[in-house]
């Protein structure tokens, strides 16, 4: 079964952000740049069935040329081909417009492929849109936040996270999935790999060709305010004898924390 | 002039990193205390192809440049250093010599095996009696009929418990009757090999280091490397190499004593502030951070004249004097920054400092580097 992932290139999840007010943006300088996490996920499925099922692993990335370097990682890790959307505008964190992108980029070249692949969301913008868009747009059935898959003739059957449980959905092939972490644990590149990708032609193809207008590809999302989270207060303390602290604890957690 | 890594290495370097932090690093302190090699390491080590660097694709490696073997040893020194010298000696020491000074037979008998981690490789040249003075070597060398027969003692064999070959070197007749040195390659499994004690090091602990007892030890003749009597010549070529490795690994160890000393230095408290506020350790963090800069840039800059096959020995030689000695100032000044908890075990500068010491001895001591540099400073 031919599989289709598809991966981002965000600040390593170790880097501090730093946030141009001016333009609402983060400050990219010195930031290093690595594969979401979560997708490493969704590449490792795509091996993994490839290894049980056969069939080839195609890697896609929506984003400037800076992201060929991820789409090689993915080629180093095993997979069989890669390609760029290539998209130069500005990070919008608009999941529509690429869902869009990679809607049409699917529908007009890749017909070939038994299941596509994403992480649950991309660390960083984590609005965990784009794979349920893409999904609508094509018309396939989807399960997110999977962290199980089988996969049997023409169905997959898949558990997802639910509030407190897990939901087991079986949906008929082509679908879409989006991985969450325990699905499986992630290779890492082997030497081979990096040697082979080096060597490994990467087309480009872009959003003109896929004759998107200006129209279609302007951002809806506004971004009106960056700001970075608030310092986290320190933990309260509560003090007394035993039957005090409980109460106290009974207290805050009922009006305050809301959880009881 | 571009100081900027090529794609490939940064993938490689990426790749390292993210393997010590997940691998490495949560085992590495235990396998430190309990003096342990670090044999399931080596095992995923393999599975990433990083035990066959040195090994060309013939034999099932993946050869790579100096440097990308440099930067590999770097990273997994910054999280353990034993490993980077177990696999330094591996690669640039023992599968380096069998494919450049090895028959075919040999080659092809050994290298797969060493490039799929399935025997580790080690590098026995210094003696109880003699280390840098290598023509005071005593172990013999004997033909008997199409054979050649050992006797001696080896000292300081790094992975002498785990190796599944060494290169050895012993002293063979030449013609009238004075000895030459020449360099073999003897299988673990050969009757009269035997491993006779384990040293009780200060530092690098799981990387375990043996003497090893020769005892009539008969070997094919075919096991010769090189020439005979080359011995000296192919000692002092592979140590030229392998000292941009330990050279890595100095640089990699430094990195860390510097990374322990800035976190510390941020979080630690002392006069109402945290002690990164304060100039003197500003300083010395200053200071530590060019040093461990400098001793890269060397060590990186020895590598590539090597990868551009350009004379290298005298930039190698600087490097392993300088990032050697360099580690052992960044550790103690790190340590320094550490206070009283420095002196703990429970922080990891403390196995720093220790693992530190033997940099500037082991192949080839700071003193046999001047030596090298100064000679060639003298004839140019």
């Amino acid at each position: 079964m031919n599989t289709f992932v598809f991966i981002k290139r965000v600040p390593d999840t170790e880097s501090k952000i730093r946030i141009d007010h001016e333009n609402n943006c983060i400050i990219e300088e010195g930031l290093n740049f690595v594969m979401s996490p979560y997708d490493e996920y969704a590449v490792e499925e795509a091996l993994q069935i490839r290894e049980s099922k056969g069939g080839t692993v195609t890697v896609f990335s929506v984003g400037s040329e800076e992201s060929i370097i991820i789409l090689k990682k993915a080629l180093a890790m095993g997979a069989d081909e890669a390609v760029l959307i290539r998209d130069d505008a500005p990070e919008s964190y608009d999941g529509l417009r690429t869902a869009r992108i990679i809607a049409e980029a699917i529908k007009q070249k890749y017909s070939e492929y038994g299941l596509i692949l994403f992480g649950k969301q991309s660390m960083g913008a984590d609005n965990a849109q784009v794979p349920a868009m893409v999904a609508e747009m094509l018309g396939l059935p989807q399960v997110n936040v999977i962290t199980q898959l089988e996969l049997e003739g023409n169905t997959g059957s898949a558990l997802r996270e639910i509030e407190g449980a897990s939901e087991k959905v079986t949906v008929p092939l082509p679908a879409v999935v989006s991985a969450q972490k325990g699905l499986n644990e992630p290779r890492y590149e082997t030497l081979k790999g990096i040697m082979m990708a080096k060597r490994k032609q990467i087309p480009v193809i872009t959003t003109a060709e896929l004759g998107l207008s200006d129209e279609q590809l302007a951002p809806q999302l506004t971004i009106v305010r960056m700001e970075t989270p608030p310092a986290r207060e320190a933990g309260k303390i509560v003090e007394g004898d035993a039957a005090e602290t409980a109460q106290q604890l009974v207290d805050f957690l009922h009006e305050e924390a809301k959880v009881i | 002039m571009d100081f900027e890594l090529n794609e490939e290495q940064r993938m490689l370097r990426d790749m390292v990193r993210s393997f010590a932090q997940n691998e490495i690093e949560p085992v590495a302190s235990e396998l430190e205390s309990r003096h342990e090699f670090p044999r399931d390491l080596l095992k995923k080590l393999a599975n990433l192809g990083l035990m066959g660097m040195t090994v060309p694709a013939k034999y099932n490696g993946i050869k790579t440049d100096y440097l990308s073997l440099s930067i590999t040893l770097e990273e997994i020194s910054r999280s353990l250093p034993s490993l980077a010298v177990i696999l330094s000696v591996h690669s640039s020491l023992f599968c380096y010599s069998v494919n450049k000074y090895g028959s075919e037979q040999l080659k092809s008998t050994y290298l797969p095996k060493a490039a799929a981690g399935e025997i580790l490789g080690a590098f026995s040249l210094t003696e109880p009696g003699a280390g840098s003075d290598i023509s005071a070597l005593s172990t013999q060398a004997v033909r008997r009929e199409g054979r050649f027969v050992l006797n001696g003692t080896k000292a300081w064999v790094s992975n002498g418990n785990d190796a599944g070959a060494f290169i050895l070197f012993a002293q063979t007749e030449a013609g009238s009757g004075g000895k030459k040195l020449s360099a073999f390659l003897v299988d673990r499994e050969t009757p009269g090999l035997r491993v006779s004690k384990i040293e009780e090091k200060m530092g690098l602990n799981a990387s375990i280091t043996t003497d090893l007892v020769l005892e009539d030890c008969e070997i094919p003749e075919d096991n010769l490397l090189g020439d005979e009597g080359k011995g000296a010549s192919i000692a002092l070529h592979c140590l030229d190499c392998s000292r941009i490795g330990i050279a890595a690994q100095s640089v990699g160890l430094a990195q860390r004593a510097l990374d322990e000393a800035v976190a510390y230095s941020r979080q630690r408290e002392a006069f109402g502030t945290t002690i990164s506020q304060i100039q003197a350790i500003q300083f010395m963090l200053a200071d530590i951070a060019t040093l461990t800069e400098a001793s890269r840039l060397l060590t990186y800059r020895a590598a590539a004249l090597y990868d551009l096959e350009k004379p290298f020995s005298k930039a190698a030689a600087m490097a392993k004097l300088y990032a050697s000695e360099a580690a052992n100032k960044v550790a103690y000044q790190a340590l320094q920054i550490h206070g009283g908890y420095g002196y703990s075990r429970e922080f990891m500068i403390e196995q720093l400092y220790r693992d530190a010491r033997v940099l500037s001895i082991y192949e080839g001591t700071s003193e046999i580097q001047r030596m090298v540099i100064a000679r060639f400073l003298l004839k140019e």
